[in-house]
C-alpha cells in the first residue's frame, strides 16, 4: 500500500514541476514540449491509479491524456505555430522572476488550504487534491500571464491535467466523469482550434493584444 | 415505458442530428420550430407528471419551474428566429451555408441545458452546462466579424475557466460526501448527498462551495465575473442572446441554488445565504450604474440582465419561504420579459440597420407598433405595474424590509438606478426626430407579444395552481 502511494505522489510531484516548467520557457516550441511532458506525467499517474487501485476503467482515461494530450495536440499545435512563422519568443505580461515567485506562492497555498481543511481525509487523497489544486492553479496563472493565443490554450490545458489529476485521486469518482472530462478536451481542442485559425484570419496574428483593440462599446 | 423527462433531454439531440442533414434554410427553419414545439409539449406533461427521483435523474417541483420555462421560451425563440435569420441571409450577414449548422446547435444547445436541469448526478450537470456553454461560444461567433472573434475568445476563456473551478468543486463535493455515502455513484448523486447533508465533512463542503459559486457564478454573470456576459450578448445573434439572457445564466444559477441545498443543509459549513446576499448586491448594483454609459442596445439589456440576476441572487440569500418564491417568481418573469425585449431589440436592429443607441430615435414615428410593444417591455424590466416583474420586485423588497428594514435599501437603490438609467435611454429610442434609415421589419412580433402578455397576465392575475406550485419549489429550496 505504502509504495502505491510512493509512487503517485511521485508522479504528481513531477507534474507540478512540469508546471513550473510551463511557466519560464521562453519559447513556444520549448512550452508545448513542456505541455507534452506534462501529459505523459499525467497519463502514467492515472495508469498508476488503475492499477493500484484496481479499476481497470481508468486505464481508458489513461490512454486518453497520452494519446490525445500527450501527442496528437502537441504535434498539432507544433505543425501550426510553424505554419504561422510564430515559432519566436512567449510574449509575457511579467518577467520569469515574478511569475515563478508568484507560481511558489499559489503553491503554497493549494498545499496550506488542503492540508488544513481536508483533515478528515485520507492522507493520499489530500496530499494528491493538493498538489492537483497547485497544477490547477499555476495553469489558471499562466493563462493571465500570457498574451499568446496558443500559450493561452496550453495553460488551459494544463489546467485541465490538474483536473483530471483530482478527479483519479478521488478514490471511486464514476467514470461518467473522466470520459466527460475527456469529451470536454476534444470539443476544447476544437473550439480553440477554429479559434486560433480564425484569429489569424482576421488580424494577421495571434496575439491576444490585437483583439484588445476591438472593444466592442468603442466603436 | 417513455418518460417525458426523457423526451425533453432526448427530442432536442435527436433534432439536432436531424437538422445537420436538412440544407435549405426554409425547411431547417420549420424543423427547429416543430423540435422545439415537441421539447415544450414534453415539457407541459412533465409539469402534470409524477415526480419521481432515480439514481440519474431527478423531477421534483424545483426543477419543474426551470424546465418550464426552458422549454417555452426555447419554443419561442426558435419561433422568433426562423424569420429573423431568413432576414439575416438576405441581408448577407450570414452566409446560408452556416444555417444548418445554426438550427443543429441551437437544439444541441438546449437539450444540455435540459440535461442539467434534469440531471441528479452532480457530474452530468456540469457536463450539460459546460455543452451548453461550449455551443454558445461557438454561436457567439458565428458572424465572424473581429468584434464577434473577441467577444467569443473572451467569452470562451473565462467560461472555460469558471468551468475548470466549477468541476474541482464538484469533486471536493464528492470527497466530501464519499465517507458518508461510499465509493462510486451515490456521492456524487445530488438527492442523496442532500439527504446526507448532515454527515457531510463541513471543511470540505465550506470549499467546496467557494470553487462552485465562483465557477458557476461566472456563469450567472456575477459582477466581478460578469466580463464576457455584455459583448457574448451584443455580437451573437438576437436569438442566442435572448436565449443567453433567458435561460443559459437561470440554468447556471439553479446548479448553483441545488449546491446551496447541500450546503444549507450541513449547519456546521459555511452559511451560503451572507455570501450570496453580498455577490448579489454587488452586482445589482454595479451593473445598475454601467448603465448609464452603454452605447449599444444589445449591450445596454445584457447588463440589465446582470442586474436582475444580481437581485435573483439576493433573493435566494436571503432565503426562507417568502423570498425564494420571490425569487423563483423573478427568476421567470424575468426570463420572459428579457427574452421579448430581446425579440424587440432584434427587430429594432434590423429596421434601422444599427445597434448603436445613439442612431436609434424616433421609433413611435416609423415603427409605431414595434415602439409600443418595446416600450411596453422596457416598462415592464424596470418594475413597472401591472407587469409580473413590479409583482415579483415588490415581493423582494417587502420580504427583506420584514426582515432587515436596512438591508432592504441597498437593493432598492440599485433597482432605482438601473430604472433610471433605462427610462433614459428608452425616451430617446422611442420619441424625437427620426435620423437614419427605416427598413420594413419582416420579422414575426408573435414571440414579443406573447411573453408580455404572460408577463401582463401574471402580475394582475397569478393563477392559484401556480402559486402552489411556487410555493412547493420554495419550500424545497428551504
Amino acid at each position: 500500500m505504502n509504495q502505491a502511494y510512493e509512487v503517485s505522489h511521485l508522479l504528481a510531484g513531477a507534474m507540478l514541476v512540469t508546471s513550473f516548467a510551463l511557466l519560464y520557457q521562453e519559447r513556444i516550441a520549448a512550452v508545448l514540449n513542456a505541455f507534452a511532458a506534462q501529459s505523459i506525467t499525467l497519463a502514467l499517474a492515472v495508469a498508476w491509479a488503475a492499477w493500484s487501485q484496481d479499476r481497470p476503467d481508468l486505464f481508458i482515461t489513461a490512454l486518453i491524456a497520452l494519446v490525445l494530450k500527450g501527442i496528437v495536440i502537441p504535434v498539432a499545435l507544433h505543425r501550426t505555430v510553424q505554419r504561422l512563422g510564430i515559432h519566436r519568443e512567449v510574449e509575457k505580461v511579467v518577467g520569469v522572476g515574478i511569475a515563478l515567485v508568484v507560481g511558489l506562492a499559489l503553491t503554497g497555498l493549494a498545499q496550506a488550504l488542503v492540508l488544513k481543511v481536508a483533515h478528515a481525509t485520507a492522507s493520499h487523497a489530500r496530499e494528491e487534491l493538493a498538489l492537483a489544486l497547485a497544477i490547477i492553479l499555476l495553469g489558471f496563472l499562466m493563462m493571465i500571464l500570457r498574451r499568446n493565443a496558443v500559450t493561452q490554450v496550453v495553460g488551459f490545458m494544463s489546467m485541465e491535467n490538474g483536473l483530471i489529476l483530482a478527479a483519479t485521486g478521488a478514490r471511486g469518482m464514476p467514470l461518467v466523469v473522466e470520459v466527460s472530462v475527456a469529451f470536454s478536451v476534444l470539443i476544447t481542442l476544437f473550439v480553440f482550434a477554429v479559434f486560433v485559425f480564425r484569429i489569424r484570419e482576421r488580424f494577421d496574428t495571434i496575439d491576444i493584444e490585437a483583439l484588445d483593440r476591438m472593444r466592442g462599446d468603442r466603436r | 415505458m417513455i418518460h417525458a423527462y426523457q423526451i425533453v433531454v432526448l427530442a432536442p439531440y435527436v433534432a439536432a442530428l436531424v437538422l445537420v442533414a436538412i440544407p435549405g434554410y426554409r425547411v431547417g427553419a420549420i424543423a427547429n420550430v416543430l423540435a422545439s414545439g415537441v421539447t415544450f409539449g414534453a415539457g407541459l406533461w412533465l409539469i402534470g407528471s409524477a415526480r419521481r427521483v432515480g439514481d440519474y435523474a431527478i423531477v421534483d417541483e424545483f426543477n419543474i419551474v426551470f424546465i418550464a420555462i426552458n422549454t417555452l421560451v426555447g419554443f419561442t425563440t426558435a419561433l422568433f428566429s426562423a424569420s429573423y435569420i431568413g432576414h439575416e441571409i438576405e441581408t448577407g450577414r450570414l452566409p446560408s451555408s452556416f444555417v444548418r449548422f445554426y438550427h443543429a446547435m441551437f437544439q444541441a444547445m438546449m437539450g444540455s441545458m435540459n440535461l442539467a436541469l434534469i440531471a441528479n448526478n452532480i457530474g452530468v450537470m456540469w457536463v450539460g452546462l459546460e455543452l451548453a456553454t461550449l455551443i454558445t461560444v461557438v454561436m457567439v461567433g458565428l458572424y465572424r466579424t473581429p468584434q464577434a472573434i473577441e467577444a467569443a475568445w473572451k467569452y470562451f476563456i473565462l467560461a472555460s475557466v469558471g468551468i475548470s473551478l466549477a468541476f474541482f468543486g464538484t469533486i471536493l463535493i464528492y470527497l466530501a460526501g464519499q465517507p458518508a455515502l461510499g465509493e462510486g455513484v451515490p456521492a456524487m448523486t445530488w438527492s442523496l448527498l442532500q439527504a446526507a447533508a448532515t454527515r457531510l465533512d463541513p471543511a470540505i463542503l465550506d470549499l467546496a462551495f467557494i470553487f462552485l459559486l465562483i465557477g458557476y457564478g461566472t456563469k450567472v454573470g456575477l459582477a466581478p465575473l460578469h466580463a464576457w456576459l455584455p459583448d457574448a450578448h451584443a455580437e451573437g445573434p438576437t436569438p442566442i442572446s435572448a436565449v443567453l439572457s433567458g435561460l443559459l445564466l437561470n440554468v447556471a444559477l439553479y446548479i448553483l441554488l441545488r449546491f446551496k441545498m447541500i450546503v444549507a443543509g450541513q449547519p456546521a459549513a459555511l452559511d451560503p445565504g451572507p455570501v450570496m446576499i453580498v455577490m448579489g448586491l454587488v452586482s445589482l448594483i454595479f451593473a445598475a450604474f454601467m448603465l448609464y454609459q452603454r452605447r449599444d442596445i444589445k449591450r445596454l439589456f445584457a447588463y440589465s440582465s446582470i442586474e436582475h440576476m444580481g437581485l435573483m441572487v439576493f433573493a435566494f440569500g436571503m432565503g426562507g419561504p417568502l423570498a425564494n418564491f420571490a425569487g423563483l417568481l423573478h427568476m421567470a418573469m424575468h426570463s420572459l420579459t428579457k427574452s421579448g425585449i430581446f425579440f424587440a431589440v432584434g427587430h429594432i436592429a434590423q429596421a434601422k440597420g444599427t445597434q448603436r443607441i445613439a442612431e436609434i430615435t424616433g421609433l413611435s414615428v416609423t415603427h409605431p407598433r414595434l415602439a409600443v410593444v418595446f416600450a411596453l417591455a422596457v416598462l415592464a424590466i424596470c418594475g413597472m405595474p401591472p407587469f409580473g416583474v413590479f409583482a415579483s420586485e415588490f415581493l423582494i423588497l417587502t420580504t427583506t424590509f420584514a426582515r432587515e428594514p436596512w438591508l432592504a435599501l441597498l437593493p432598492a437603490f440599485g433597482l432605482l438606478v438601473g430604472f433610471g438609467a433605462l427610462l433614459m435611454r428608452l425616451q430617446g429610442t422611442i420619441f424625437g426626430e427620426p435620423v437614419g434609415p427605416a427598413h420594413r421589419v419582416d420579422a414575426s412580433s408573435v414571440p414579443m407579444v406573447l411573453h408580455l402578455l404572460l408577463v401582463l397576465t401574471a402580475g394582475i392575475y397569478l393563477p392559484p395552481m401556480l402559486v402552489v406550485w411556487f410555493r412547493r419549489a420554495a419550500e424545497l429550496l428551504g
